[in-house]
């Protein structure tokens, strides 16, 4: 008797805790944990506060629900994908593994679920050919045109020619590290620059060796492609031999504000990439703070609002609401399923006057995806570090990448996936 | 002097100094292992979680501030005041004391007579547990040092010695964090030698490493010993953690720091403090040349594995290490 109701009341327990129907499941990977801790929390922040803004102000998106499943990873592969199959079963649309290496093992399992996969400026690159990767999405912009904005701004600031110029690439020893090194081999070749490249190993805590040489040969320009406590010690070294901080420029990976506190007043001038803009006055943040973060539902302390991994965060989860939106305006339906996320991941179109309508204005360029295009359009902007404001001023407008040199790549790359995993390219 | 000459030097003396800092660490697990047998997984998170007590307390920072609030519903992160380097310096002193005392009580207390297998899992489980709780209590953003620690390479050193190449040699860089480094890993190994040949509480230390069950016999405190061992190795563990920290920020890859204290080990030995700085000072130099006349060529970022490397080579013919003790068991 007394099992049974022990079972009874397990039952029980088990359907009041079990998902309820009809809501958007959002998993979020995310690392709050570990040594990439300090990347991973304020982007994981910004993700869940804006799911739970929508929840709060809109009751959702279509009257539906978002319901977040966090689930920690600590940047681990290994992790990163044993959270993937544990939350998969809960009616996951959409993946943000915020990791290239768990990006890289997720791809197969996630079209084999007929899950998407959104890798904002990181992950495999030549996922951008959507007739090849049907499930995942890497707008709006990626590695290679990251390298190729890079180039194009130092171009811009050499009047039309890098002729003759040194240009260091500083980039951690990993798969992550090593993506714009292809493009960057093919621009050094077009426009006639020397490409020096220096490995760090992970976690890059000790770099002297690269700094001496970068000291040694006094290239023009240094270029960098790092994560974690590596980014904190590359600024510091490049202080340390006083190599001119306005002549270094991390990617968007490196330049958050974490990434130059410690080097203090050293840091003043490192310039980094950024894909959005970061503007604390946008009215989006006075809706977190006021039906989030007033209502004691933050998902952390609240200190990163505004900062650049959390509005890289928060502007992720924009763009997954939209295409949440869209996917339930082209089913009709508000319960979507991951395979309608997909369409309307396909077929999202982001407007200068949407963006401004959602409280961040231009907070991204515009763009809009397609069934060939899962890319986006690309552009940059050029942001650099003001140590006595303690902020990150943008110093440029969005800026093109080269297409013509990214786009060969990508068709390259993806064409090569493609006969390796014998699929066949097309739209879905 | 050709300019490559000078930069092969220039190589030579960083590398000299970041073996200093590599020995930094290798130093606490030599402690530990002398007098009580035990491979401490954990000193580089004692590195970490010493660092960040450390910025907590100069900060005036609420320990566990966030699960409080959590908890409470407050809004408190914060004391309001600043701790003064040196007296922050001296209370992390004493919470690493309190960490050593409880790490003796509640867990190899329980475990003396084991086998080291064991002990070592105790420490790789007492690693993650450290870690979490220097999380809990201080969270995980990375924070600044500022002990007043110099950056920045010698603009003296680099003016007087930059006209000794022609044009293609600007001087020798040499970071000032480095050379205070390696006065204060000086100023420590002095002092642990002279506190352990001249201080009764050291020559203790030293009858328990050679012989515990002789040690006992005459009426020294196991406990005692070890507490105070574990103490010293969060002390070296506080210096090595400000130097790290002083690089990068106080952040969780701090504990990552271990994995370069491990060749020191394998090639100086676990048993002796000198060991670890002459292994450490190899190691440092052995890599950083490397890297500088084969590393260009290979795709760079031989650091980490040819430190193992060298490590290995010296196991091969020495297999306790430089200065290590030879254990000799019969059958």
């Amino acid at each position: 008797m007394k099992l049974k109701t022990l079972a009874a009341m397990a039952l029980a327990g088990t359907l009041a805790a079990g998902p309820a129907l009809a809501e958007l499941v959002i998993p979020d990977l995310s690392y709050r944990t570990g040594p990439y801790a300090a990347g991973g929390t304020p982007f994981s922040d910004g993700y869940q506060d804006y799911f739970n803004m929508l929840n709060a102000r809109d009751g959702g998106v279509g009257d539906e629900m978002f319901r977040i499943v966090e689930c920690e990873t600590g940047y681990n592969t290994e992790k990163g994908v044993e959270c993937y199959e544990s939350t998969k079963g809960e009616g996951a649309l959409v993946y943000q593994p915020l990791s290239t290496g768990i990006t890289y093992q997720l791809i197969p399992k996630a079209t084999a679920d007929g899950i998407p996969i959104h890798t904002m400026g990181y992950g495999r690159t030549s996922a951008a050919n959507g007739e090849v990767f049907n499930w995942v999405f890497n707008y709006p912009a990626n590695y290679w045109d990251a390298a190729s904005v890079m180039v194009n701004y130092l171009l811009d600031e050499n009047g039309g020619s890098l002729e003759g110029k040194k240009i260091a690439l500083v980039y951690h020893n990993s798969a992550y590290g090593k993506e714009p090194i292809r493009t960057l081999e093919n621009l050094s070749a077009q426009h006639g620059f020397e490409l020096t490249q220096l490995a760090v190993d992970h976690p890059g805590q000790e770099q002297k060796s690269q700094w001496l040489q970068i000291r040694r040969e006094r290239p023009d320009y240094v270029l960098m492609w790092g994560w974690g406590v590596m980014n904190q010690v590359a600024v510091q070294e490049a202080a340390n031999i006083g190599f001119p901080m306005e002549n270094f420029i991390g990617n968007w990976w490196a330049g958050a504000e974490h990434d130059v506190t410690p080097a203090g007043d050293a840091a003043n001038g490192y310039k980094s990439l950024n894909m959005n803009r970061v503007d604390a006055s946008l009215p989006v943040f006075d809706d977190i703070r006021k039906y989030v973060h007033d209502a004691g539902n933050a998902a952390g302390d609240g200190s990163n609002v505004a900062t650049v991994l959390y509005t890289r965060g928060m502007y992720a989860a924009m763009l997954a609401a939209e295409a949440v939106a869209t996917a339930q305006e082209i089913h009709g339906v508000a319960a979507i399923t991951s395979a309608m996320m997909r369409d309307g991941m396909e077929a999202l179109d982001i407007t200068a006057a949407r963006m401004e309508e959602l409280g961040m204005a231009a907070i991204g360029p515009e763009f809009s995806v397609s069934c060939q295009d899962h890319g986006g359009s690309g552009l940059g902007i050029v942001q650099q570090w003001d140590a006595s404001a303690g902020a990150w001023i943008a110093l440029t407008d969005y800026i093109a990448p080269d297409d013509a040199v990214t786009l060969p790549l990508i068709m390259e790359d993806s064409s090569a996936f493609a006969a390796e995993n014998n699929i066949e390219a097309g739209c879905m | 002097m050709s300019a490559d000459f000078l930069y092969g030097i220039e190589v030579i003396l960083n590398g000299l100094m970041a073996g200093v800092l590599y020995a930094l660490v290798a130093l606490g697990f030599v402690l530990i292992f002398k007098a009580s047998g035990i491979f401490n997984y954990a000193q580089g998170v004692m590195a970490l979680f010493a660092a960040l007590t450390l910025v907590g307390i100069m900060e005036g920072q609420v320990p566990f501030a966030h699960m409080i609030n959590a908890i409470f519903g407050t809004e408190i992160h914060h004391f309001g005041w600043h701790v003064p380097a040196l007296l922050a310096i001296f209370l992390t002193l004493c919470v690493m004391v309190a960490f050593a005392w409880a790490v003796q009580k509640f867990v190899f207390r329980h475990l003396v007579g084991q086998e080291p297998i064991i002990l070592f899992m105790a420490t790789i489980g007492l690693a993650y547990f450290l870690e979490g709780m220097g999380d809990l209590m201080w969270g995980s953003d990375i924070k600044t040092l500022k002990v007043g620690l110099p950056q920045g390479g010698s603009r003296w050193i680099e003016d007087m010695t930059s006209g000794l190449g022609g044009d293609d040699f600007y001087g020798f860089f040499i970071d000032k964090l480095d050379m205070v480094a390696t006065v204060v890993a000086a100023i420590l190994v002095m002092s642990l030698i002279a506190f352990a040949q001249y201080s009764k509480q050291g020559r203790a230390m030293r009858a328990v490493a050679d012989d515990h069950q002789a040690a006992l016999s005459v009426g020294i405190s196991l406990n005692f010993i070890w507490v105070l061992v574990w103490s010293l190795a969060g002390l070296v563990a506080l210096v090595a953690g400000v130097m790290w920290g002083a690089k990068s920020g106080v952040q969780f890859s701090l504990s990552l720091i271990a994995l370069k204290a491990l060749p020191v080990l394998m090639l100086g030995g676990f048993t002796s403090i000198p060991g670890a700085i002459v292994g450490g000072l190899i190691i440092g130099v052995g890599e950083k040349l490397f890297e500088y006349t084969i590393g260009g060529m290979i795709g760079g970022a031989t650091e980490n594995w040819f430190a193992y490397v060298l490590a290995l080579i010296f196991l091969v013919f020495r297999p306790q290490g430089l200065f290590g003790e030879k254990i000799i068991e019969r059958v």
